[in-house]
C-alpha cells in the first residue's frame, strides 16, 4: 500500500431528520504517500469538512478513514500522527514563537535537548530564528503563517493538513508562501493535504488535485489532466476558462448547433457538452483545424492577453484568447466583422453530463 | 471632518450636570474621609489634622477581629466561588449547546435578580433549622452564604473571557497531541488566567462589603467589618468609623484597579 490517507465511503451529515444536510456524500479518495495533494473546490463543497475528519476532530457519520492502512476513524485528534496548519493559524498567543514551535514535541514526551535542538531547526527551515523569543502578537501575518507551518512541522507528522492557509495573505506574499510551501513538502518528504478554492493556486502546487463539489468528489486528477481532461461541466467550469458547446452524436462525430461537424466516435440522436480552452481556439485555421464561423462582438485587453467574445451563427458565445507578447498578434478585428477561427478537434473534450 | 451637532458633550447644560452628578457621587466619599483624619471626637466639625482615629481603629479588639473575620470569609467564599464559577462557565461554553443551557444560565446568576433581603430572611430561616439540628455555630454559615451570592459575580468575567477566546487553540492544542488535561493546563488554563483572576478579587470585594445577609445569618460574636461599623453607628459615632471606612476604601479601590487592569489586557 503505498497510500498515506485513505478515505472508505465517508459521509458525513449535519443536523438530524429532514433537516440534515450531506456535508460530504460517500466520498472515498486515497492520498499517496509524500505526495502534495490538494482538495479544490468552492464555500461549502465540503473539502474543510474532509480534513477535519483526517485531523480527527469530527467524525464521521458512517464510513471510514485509514492511515497507512490502519484504521484511524476513532481515534481522538491528540492520539494521530497527523498536524494540521489552521486557516486561523491557531497560535498560542500567551506562549513564545519557540514554545509554540515546541508545543507539540513536548506532549509527544521527546526529550528536552531534542526538542530544543528541532525547535531552532524548524525556525531556521521557516526563517524564524531571529525571533524565537517573540510572542506571537508581536508578528505580522507572514511570519505567523510561518510559525504555524513550523509548528506542525515539527513534531514529524505523517500528514500535514493545511486549510487555506494562505486565504489571509496578500497576493504577494501568497505567491511567496507557495513557493516557500512547496520547498518545505520537497525538503521534508512529508505527505501534504492542502485545501484551497483558489484554482491558481491548486494548478500550481500540487502533484495531484481532487475537485469537489455538493460533497462529492468530482475528479482527482494531475493539474494537467484536470485542466486539460475534466470530466464534467462543474470541473471544467471551475478550472480555468472554458467555452461549452452542445452537440448532437452523429455516425461521423459531433454536430455543433452551427452545422460544424466534429470527427470522433458518436452515438447517432445522443446529446453532448464539449469543452473547449479559449486559448485553444485560433483567430484563423491552421493545418488539419475546422474552419469555425464566427461574428466578432469585442475585444477586451488584459495585460498579458486579449480575451476576444465571439459569437457563432446558433448563438453560441465564445471566447478566444491571444497572449500579447506574441508579436505576429494583429490588432483584433473589428465588432461586427464575420471571421473564420481555427478549431482544433484534437483538444475538444467531450464531458459526461 | 465628523458631524459634531450630535455629540452630547456639547448639548448646553452638559458641564454642569456632569461635574453635579460627581459631586453627588464623591462629595459623600471625600467628607467621609476627610473627617477620618480629624483631630476632634465630631464627625461633622473640623478641628485640624490627626491620625489618631487610624491608630484606634487599629488598636481596638474589636476591629481587629472584626477584620479578620472579614478577610477569612472574603477569602474563602472568594475562593469557592470563583472554582465553581470557572468550572460553570467551561459548562456553559465549551461543549456543545444542550437542552436547559439558558436555564442554567438564569440559575447562576439567579443572586443578582433576587432582592437580597429575601435571600437573607430566607438564610435566617434554613440556617436556623440547620444550627438547631447540628448544634454548629461557625463561620461556615457565613462563608457558605457569601460563595453563594459571590457566584454571579465571579461567572460573569470568567465567562466573557471564554466567550472572547479563540476555541480553535484548544483544537489546535489536540491537534498535537495534548490530552485533554494538558490542554487545559497548558493552554485553557493560562489564557483564562485573568479572567479568573478579575472574577476572583470581584467576588472577593462584594464578600467584603455585604452586610444585609450577613447581619441575617451571622451568629453571635461574629460581626465582620461592615456589621461592626453598622452596630457603632447606632451608638456614639466617631470619626474612628471614617478611618476604618477609608482604609476598607482604599482596600477595595485597589482590588478593583487590578481588576480593571487585568481585565482590560489584551493579548
Amino acid at each position: 500500500m503505498d497510500l498515506a490517507i485513505e478515505a472508505l465511503d465517508v459521509v458525513k451529515a449535519f443536523g438530524q431528520g429532514t433537516s440534515a444536510v450531506r456535508a460530504l456524500d460517500n466520498v472515498s479518495v486515497g492520498i499517496r504517500r509524500g505526495e502534495f495533494f490538494t482538495l479544490l473546490g468552492p464555500s461549502g463543497c465540503g473539502k474543510t469538512t474532509l480534513l477535519r475528519l483526517i485531523a480527527g476532530f469530527e467524525a464521521p457519520t458512517s464510513g471510514q478513514i485509514l492511515l497507512d492502512g490502519a484504521d484511524i476513524t476513532a481515534l481522538p485528534p491528540n492520539r494521530r500522527p497527523v498536524n494540521t496548519v489552521f486557516q486561523s493559524y491557531a497560535l498560542f498567543p500567551h506562549l513564545t514563537v519557540a514554545q509554540n514551535v515546541a508545543f507539540g514535541m513536548e506532549m509527544q514526551g521527546r526529550p528536552k535537548a531534542e526538542v530544543a535542538q528541532r525547535t531552532e531547526r524548524m525556525l531556521a527551515l521557516v526563517r524564524l530564528d531571529a525571533l524565537a523569543a517573540r510572542k506571537i502578537g508581536q508578528l505580522s501575518g507572514g511570519q505567523q503563517q510561518r510559525v504555524a507551518l513550523a509548528r506542525a512541522l515539527a513534531p514529524e507528522p505523517r500528514v500535514l493538513l493545511l486549510d487555506e492557509p494562505l486565504s489571509a495573505l496578500d497576493l504577494k506574499l501568497r505567491r511567496e508562501m507557495q513557493g516557500e510551501l512547496k520547498r518545505l513538502q520537497q525538503e521534508t518528504g512529508i505527505t501534504f493535504i492542502f485545501v484551497t478554492h483558489d484554482q491558481e493556486e491548486a494548478l500550481t502546487m500540487s502533484d495531484r488535485i481532487a475537485v469537489m463539489q455538493s460533497g462529492r468528489v468530482q475528479q482527482v486528477g494531475a493539474p494537467r489532466d484536470i485542466y486539460t481532461k475534466p470530466v464534467n461541466r462543474f470541473v471544467a467550469d471551475f478550472i480555468g476558462e472554458t467555452n461549452f458547446l452542445e452537440a448532437v452524436g452523429e455516425a461521423a462525430g459531433w454536430r455543433l448547433a452551427c452545422g460544424v461537424l466534429i470527427p470522433g466516435t458518436a452515438t447517432p440522436g445522443q446529446r453532448a457538452t464539449l469543452a473547449l480552452r479559449p486559448e485553444h481556439l485560433r483567430p484563423a485555421p491552421e493545418t488539419g483545424d475546422l474552419p469555425l464561423p464566427a461574428r466578432m462582438e469585442r475585444a477586451v485587453y488584459s495585460g498579458t492577453d486579449t480575451h476576444w467574445h465571439l459569437r457563432l451563427s446558433c448563438g453560441t458565445a465564445l471566447t478566444l484568447r491571444r497572449p500579447n507578447s506574441d508579436a505576429a498578434t494583429a490588432a483584433p478585428p473589428n465588432p461586427g466583422t464575420d471571421i473564420t477561427l481555427g478549431l482544433n478537434p484534437a483538444l475538444v473534450q467531450r464531458l459526461e453530463d | 471632518m465628523a458631524d459634531r451637532r450630535f455629540q452630547v458633550a456639547r448639548l448646553p447644560g452638559f458641564a454642569t450636570i456632569a461635574v453635579l452628578v460627581f459631586l453627588a457621587l464623591y462629595l459623600p466619599i471625600l467628607t467621609l474621609v476627610g473627617f477620618a483624619f480629624n483631630a476632634e471626637n465630631s464627625i461633622s466639625v473640623w478641628g485640624g489634622f490627626s491620625l489618631k482615629w487610624f491608630a484606634a481603629a487599629w488598636k481596638n479588639q474589636a476591629v481587629q477581629d472584626a477584620a479578620l473575620r472579614s478577610l477569612t470569609i472574603a477569602t474563602l467564599s472568594a475562593l469557592i466561588a470563583t472554582s465553581v464559577a470557572t468550572l460553570a462557565a467551561l459548562g456553559t461554553t465549551r461543549r456543545p449547546a444542550f437542552r436547559g443551557r439558558g436555564f442554567i444560565y438564569v440559575m447562576i446568576n439567579q443572586p443578582l435578580m433576587v432582592p437580597e433581603i429575601v435571600t437573607a430572611v430566607a438564610l435566617l430561616i434554613l440556617f436556623g433549622i440547620v444550627k438547631q439540628a447540628t448544634g454548629y455555630q461557625g463561620l461556615g454559615y457565613l462563608v457558605a452564604a457569601h460563595s453563594a451570592f459571590c457566584i454571579p459575580f465571579a461567572y460573569l468575567p470568567i465567562r466573557a473571557r471564554l466567550a472572547g477566546m479563540d476555541a480553535s487553540l484548544e483544537i489546535a492544542a489536540a491537534d498535537l497531541y495534548a490530552s485533554p488535561i494538558a490542554t487545559f493546563r497548558r493552554v485553557t488554563l493560562p489564557l483564562l488566567a485573568p479572567g479568573i483572576m478579575a472574577g476572583a478579587m470581584l467576588a472577593f470585594v462584594i464578600s467584603l462589603d455585604d452586610v444585609v445577609i450577613t447581619e441575617f445569618v451571622k451568629s453571635g460574636g461574629q460581626d465582620t467589618l461592615p456589621t461592626y461599623m453598622l452596630g457603632q453607628m447606632r451608638r456614639a459615632i466617631t470619626p474612628e468609623v471614617n478611618a476604618i471606612s477609608t482604609l476598607l476604601l482604599a482596600l477595595t479601590v485597589a482590588l478593583l484597579t487590578a481588576f480593571f487592569l487585568l481585565t482590560r489586557q489584551k493579548d
